[in-house]
């Protein structure tokens, strides 16, 4: 609210005429990392801006689902943030076509983005030629978490392979654990489900699915058989999973009572604050294989439009500080995530991340986030039908029904 | 007789006092309103659009499975709400009604669980009925070791979870208005039906109850009112799950509003539910018009 009066007060002062010589370039960002780790690493990026002569006003609203809406309504109603948070995806399309947002063409060109930028990210920042939002991270929601000590008690180490993975459910089972955690949150189960496509699936089918929206594709025997080996992974699953959010199910495999989750790698955050490290007390794998795909996702900040200078020479600052290589480090290291640049220093990161950079040096394995191919709407019609399955004991043809029906929705 | 004839005078500064009430009912409220049906009506997703898309938006909403489930589980929830409500509420305040001792104790003890919020029970209730912390687990710690209570992971009982978790909370609320309509009941048709030998239970259904016609339906209207508002309490509990097994057409409506991103979607499931609340409205009151008309009093 004291923001908001602030910005009320300036753009009166602006109007009356008096405008005052402008000591730093002030920018309001409308952002949802409130956690503890998440606001750390966001100091970075306030750090350094206003190291470079700007002026940071933070303003978070917990909930990205908050966030995003109060920036949407301030940005229809004509009173912009300086800058505002979106996930790297098709959230803030209708904005640029509503031509509402800035673009950051100029710091662009400047950087290079063109030649360095990771294919999935560039797609969908840049529209009809022009560079419409600022990335600050890669995320990435298609990791298998394990817990070391669950698979030494059951006798199985690491799978390589998918027919390992199974083996290893069965023997972690056996072994009277829980083999798969899973949290009973519909946006949780979609998250297993998009994993199992994936990495069980190939990535083919996955492109097809998600990227092509292709009924063809959900017909096939092949999608069927994903379907399938989704619904065997609710064999594994323990009884207490109704409701649970993925941070209390990370937390299984962090006091070592369940073997595998399938989540983002947002999840070290939990491991970290039980003081576990990557590799010793826990392990990840992103898909098997020295050519495992990786699901590519994460953060950027959009410019709303404005026609005043200094927001506008603010936002411009803004865009060059948070994917300066130096900012970068800082940030991603208190994040969890992965620079959005290839020209950066890695060594200092977990075994995880530094196998999400290799990863992502290969365009035939960084493959973009469904959130990135498919319209918030279609994506949530997608989810209905998957938590349904997951569920009940709704048949897997009813499913792919179902599913070409919401592919086709409009 | 001077001022009679002048014909019923208008109380111009009461409704002075009133306009910025009126002006606030009619811009936030009737304008909103109008102004999501227009919505409702066009293909608006993230923005509003000022396009005619027709009926697009409600045949959409009819042809997808979730709402259908949606308001099933309304009605669902509806009916086993309202008729426990009313029926624990009674029975409660004709325990109070017994001239019990520390009778404000209790009235204060059974209204209590109204003065915490939905979101506050939800989150009470969802522990009580998880598997491996609640009920369930208190029961096995007392020795009956198999004892199974996991309603609430339960497809076919997990809206039932809700139904008792709103009930503790409404229940309290019921007892105070129909308490109210009780002590209004005139004391001597006990004593007169003792004499008659009524027994007591005959005495408060077919005696006390029919006279409590407008304590009942303010209890109604009320309870009827948080059936359609149902949403945190869902939120808190299940959020709508295991699957879609709690899902309820709030919650589609605010799903789609913010993170699916289809307004118009959501403007014409919300204009569904307030053309359906109106259905069940609109007779109550042209009943309760003509009653009053004619005399009655209700």
């Amino acid at each position: 609210m004291k923001n908001l009066n602030m910005t009320l007060l300036a753009s009166l002062i602006a109007g009356l005429g008096i405008s005052s010589p402008a000591l730093a370039q002030k920018a309001e960002v409308i952002h949802w990392w409130t956690s503890g780790g998440e606001s750390a690493a966001l100091k970075e990026l306030a750090v350094a801006y206003n190291a470079a002569g700007g002026q940071w006003v933070d303003n978070a609203i917990a909930g990205g689902d908050n966030a995003r809406a109060a920036a949407i309504n301030r940005i229809a109603g004509g009173n912009p943030p300086t800058a505002s948070q979106f996930n790297t995806s098709k959230q803030y399309h209708e904005l640029i076509e509503a031509g509402m947002l800035n673009d950051v063409d100029a710091v662009a060109a400047k950087e290079g983005w063109d030649t360095w930028m990771p294919g999935p990210i560039k797609n969908v920042i840049k529209v009809k030629g022009h560079y419409y939002a600022v990335p600050v991270n890669i995320h990435s929601g298609a990791w298998f978490f394990y817990s070391k000590a669950v698979l030494a008690k059951a006798g199985v180490a690491e799978p390589k392979t998918e027919a390992e993975f199974w083996t290893a459910l069965d023997k972690i089972k056996a072994s009277g654990q829980t083999a798969f955690a899973q949290s009973g949150t519909i946006t949780y189960e979609r998250a297993t489900f998009t994993a199992t496509l994936l990495h069980m699936g190939g990535r083919d089918l996955y492109m097809k699915f998600y990227g092509d929206r292709d009924v063809n594709t959900v017909k096939s025997a092949a999608f069927k058989t994903v379907l399938e080996k989704f619904k065997r992974l609710r064999t594994y699953a323990d009884a207490g999973f109704a409701g649970r959010s993925w941070n209390d199910t990370t937390a299984l495999l962090v006091t070592d009572k369940a073997g595998f989750q399938t989540v983002g790698d947002w999840a070290k955050g939990e491991f970290l604050a039980a003081n576990k490290t990557a590799g010793k007390e826990f392990g990840c794998f992103e898909g098997w294989g020295p050519k495992s795909s990786y699901m590519v996702s994460g953060d950027v900040f959009v410019l709303p439009k404005t026609s005043n200078k200094e927001m506008i020479d603010a936002q411009q600052l803004m865009a060059k500080v948070i994917t300066s290589p130096k900012t970068q480090v800082a940030f991603n290291m208190k994040k969890g995530s992965i620079p959005i640049r290839p020209d950066v220093d890695a060594s200092g990161m977990d075994i995880c991340a530094q196998a999400g950079v290799v990863a992502l040096k290969d365009p035939a394995r960084a493959t973009p986030d469904p959130s990135m191919l498919m319209v918030p709407d279609i994506y949530g019609k997608v989810a209905d039908v998957i938590t349904k399955l997951w569920n009940t004991d709704m048949k897997v043809e009813d499913a792919q029904t179902q599913l070409v029906s919401a592919l086709t929705s409009n | 007789m001077k001022q009679q004839r002048k014909g019923p005078r208008i109380a111009w500064s009461a409704h002075t006092a009133l306009l910025p009430m009126g002006a606030t009912v009619l811009i936030a409220y009737v304008v909103s309103m109008l102004w999501t049906v227009r919505i409702s009506l066009s293909s608006s997703k993230l923005l509003p659009k000022s396009d005619w898309t027709g009926m697009t938006q409600y045949v959409n909403l009819f042809a997808s499975n979730r709402w259908g489930t949606d308001m099933l589980h309304v009605w669902q929830f509806g009916v086993f709400f309202i008729s426990g409500a009313l029926v624990i509420g009674f029975l409660l305040a004709v325990f109070i009604d017994q001239k019990v001792r520390f009778e404000g104790v209790f009235r204060t003890f059974y209204l209590f669980s109204f003065s915490i919020s939905f979101v506050a029970c939800g989150v009470i209730w969802q522990w009580m009925f998880n598997p491996t912390l609640g009920i369930q687990r208190s029961l096995r710690n007392w020795g009956w070791e198999n004892a199974r209570f996991d309603w609430i992971a339960s497809q076919d009982m997990a809206i039932y979870c809700v139904v008792i978790a709103v009930l503790w909370h409404s229940s309290g609320l019921v007892m105070a208005i129909l308490l109210a309509g009780l002590r209004g009941v005139d004391e001597e048709l006990w004593k007169a039906a003792r004499i008659e030998g009524v027994p007591r239970w005959r005495y408060y259904l077919s005696i006390v109850l029919p006279q409590l016609g407008a304590a009942v339906g303010t209890a109604v209207v009320l309870l009827a009112i948080s059936v359609v508002k149902l949403y945190d309490a869902v939120v808190a509990m299940t959020n709508g799950g295991p699957g879609d097994a709690t899902d309820v057409p709030s919650k589609f409506i605010m799903d789609n509003l913010f993170e699916r991103q289809n307004i118009g979607l959501a403007s014409a499931a919300s204009t569904t539910m307030l053309v359906t609340v109106l259905i069940i409205i609109a007779p109550l009151l042209y009943a309760r018009s003509r009653s009053r008309a004619a005399g009655g009093h209700t």
